[in-house]
């Protein structure tokens, strides 16, 4: 602690270099938080996936629609407790910019299989008692300001109705939340009956997105899912059953690997961060060569000298990152209200020390050559030098 | 006699250029006794610095023995040599060689953080170091805010806070006016005789070694004159 002011003072020799210095920093360490956000987001859904839920779909795509009659056949399979079928329905409250997934499902069945969805039981019973029912999640009622006995359009992005209008309403029943208010941001959605929606859609009538499957037992899972396929083997209609786990892991796939387009980002600032503020610790050395040789001068030993260099790159690279985080914390909750699916977007605390850890290692890697350097200059020749 | 704080036998220094080697010290040999205030002359490359540099253990000679009080310079490593000169030593330099981007008290406290003392009482010496150099109440300000004479006071404020024995001077004069240069000498000289520091001062200066109280005359590394004055 008694080198800190040495070690401050040092840092801040030059002010503007040290603050567009850490101005990068503070930015690439922003977006890493931002970015590590989003993929926990979407890496979410693979986390609270229920063991013992599977999910059939066409085998080419998720957008070969299945014929409804699959829904009985795979009812009857051995080891399946319960199936919905559900299709997405993709389409907006009042703009574009108010998207929230809707599906329409058969509602008893779904929310027995996800009973960390939770919906007053009255509610519940209003729901299956109206045709143009829908229920919503809190976090979206709260948002649009939606209450229970409100009627809610939404425009429909794929399907139109019978008439050819957009124009969808439904009587909201039931505001639902979840058991664990981390998993709200995964159950942000409007849910409605298949029935209303198949009687009154203009084309794709007795169709279904896919098949929501709750099994007996977790370890049944590999049988039933082989079971469910061989149904329909080698019919117009062939199906793909995995787990929701997996299920979910390759839907954010599909958007392209969030992972890897993170890393790619998160590795191109960085890497170009290593040649910026290595230029500035190299810069702030070699200008201090005479002040390192007086240090040494008055007793400072090599291994000294070489600390007091990096822990002047640590203070630079862990107070920026810092500073980054802190920036990116402030902001999460701002950019969680504006993307519907995104309200749980938070800085998780494997990533802030992932974050830190990167902070120190690139302060290491920065830090270690104009710190070698000064260790091993010689006094005499440097003070003769300069 | 007075016993020898600094004595010297046979010492060579020689350095390699390219492939020729340079003897800047030939066999020098000499004894600088406890309490003395020694002026170093000579002209440019006759090796003042170079026999400055070894005494303040700031480098090591080629051969011969080197004493300075108990310790032999001859025999130590490079780190044995940065403790000794911690404990030892204080460097004053001609452009006195403050950290510009320290006040003039983190400045001379510089020598104590080395030591185990707290930071109350490291405070303290400083206030007393710059106190005896008179400039106590400069203590907050930064070199750039300091004249040259002030600033060699603040650079002659680190070299005795950790109360070393021996001084080393390398033109500490070099750089100012002849009014400053000769405050700076009076207060090496107070240092001298009323708080007993032995000081080897490098100088071109006559005038400057007048306030000395020997002075050695160095030419193409070795010793050609010495002068006693009173």
């Amino acid at each position: 602690m008694k080198y800190l002011p040495l070690i401050w003072a040092a840092l801040w020799r030059r002010k503007p270099r040290t603050i567009f210095t850490m101005l990068s920093i503070v930015v690439a360490f922003l977006l890493y938080a931002l970015l590590s956000a989003v993929n926990a987001a979407f890496n979410a859904g693979v986390e609270i996936a229920g063991a013992d839920r599977l999910i059939t779909t066409g085998r080419y795509s998720l957008t070969q629609v299945l014929p409804f009659g699959h829904l009985q056949q795979v009812r009857s399979v051995p080891g399946v407790t319960s199936v919905a079928g559900q299709s997405w329905f993709g389409g907006y409250y009042q703009k574009e910019s108010n998207f929230f997934p809707q599906f329409p499902t058969q509602i008893e069945p779904y929310l027995e299989m996800y009973p960390e969805i939770v919906l007053p039981e009255e509610q519940k019973q209003a729901m299956l008692n109206t045709r143009t029912g829908a229920i919503v999640a809190k976090t979206l009622a709260d948002r649009y300001g939606f209450k229970v006995g409100d009627r809610v359009p939404i425009i429909a992005g794929i399907w139109p109705l019978a008439d050819g209008s957009n124009n969808w309403e439904f009587d909201l029943v039931g505001i639902f939340d979840t058991k664990n208010p981390k998993e709200r941001s995964m159950y942000e959605m409007l849910l409605f009956h298949h029935e209303y929606f198949d009687e009154a859609r203009q084309f794709g009538k007795g169709t279904i997105g896919w098949i929501v499957i709750k099994t007996e037992d977790p370890d049944r899972n590999e049988e039933i899912v082989e079971a469910v396929d061989d149904l329909f083997a080698n019919s117009p209609n062939e199906t793909r059953t995995e787990t929701e786990r997996a299920f979910n892991q390759s839907f954010v796939k599909q958007m392209g690997d969030i992972g890897l387009i993170m890393s790619s980002i998160i590795g191109a600032v960085f890497f170009t961060l290593l040649f910026l503020t290595g230029n500035t610790m190299m810069q702030s050395v070699r200008e201090r060569i005479p002040e390192l040789a007086v240090l040494k001068t008055l007793g400072y030993s090599d291994v000294g000298v070489l600390a007091l260099v990096l822990a002047e790159s640590l203070a630079l690279c862990v107070l920026a990152a810092l500073v980054g985080i802190g920036l990116a914390g402030l902001l999460l909750p701002g950019i969680a209200a504006k993307l519907p699916g995104f309200s749980g977007l938070a800085l998780k605390p494997e990533a802030f020390a992932g974050a830190l850890g990167i902070a120190v290692l690139l302060a290491l890697i920065v830090g270690l050559p104009p710190a070698l350097r000064a260790m091993r200059l010689k006094i005499v020749d440097a003070l003769a030098a300069h | 006699m007075t016993e020898a704080i600094v004595s010297l036998k046979g010492v060579t220094k020689s350095y390699t250029r390219g492939k020729q080697s340079v003897e800047v010290l030939q066999s020098l040999d000499l004894d600088i006794a406890s309490g003395d205030f020694l002026a170093l002359m000579g002209p440019s490359g006759s090796g003042k610095t170079t026999l400055l540099n070894l005494i303040g253990g700031l480098d090591t000679p080629s051969g011969g023995e080197l004493r300075v009080g108990d310790a032999r310079l001859d025999q130590m490593s490079s780190s044995q040599l940065t403790k000794w000169r911690a404990n030892h030593v204080g460097f004053v330099f001609q452009f006195y060689n403050l950290l510009p981007v320290l006040s003039a008290e983190r400045n001379v406290e510089l020598p104590l953080l080395l030591t185990s003392l707290s930071a109350a009482e490291r405070m303290k010496r400083v206030r007393i170091a710059l106190g005896v150099v008179g400039l106590a109440e400069r203590a907050k300000h930064k070199p750039g805010e300091l004249s040259g004479g002030q600033a060699q006071r603040v650079a002659i404020a680190r070299a005795i806070v950790a109360d070393p024995t021996l001084l080393v001077c390398d033109e500490p004069t070099g750089d100012l006016d002849r009014k400053t240069a000769d405050e700076i000498l009076g207060l090496l000289q107070i240092l001298n005789r009323e708080h007993g520091k032995t000081i080897i001062m490098v100088t071109h200066d006559p005038k400057a070694a007048e306030f000395a109280t020997h002075t050695l005359h160095l030419d193409k590394g070795r010793l050609v004159e010495a002068v006693a004055l009173s």
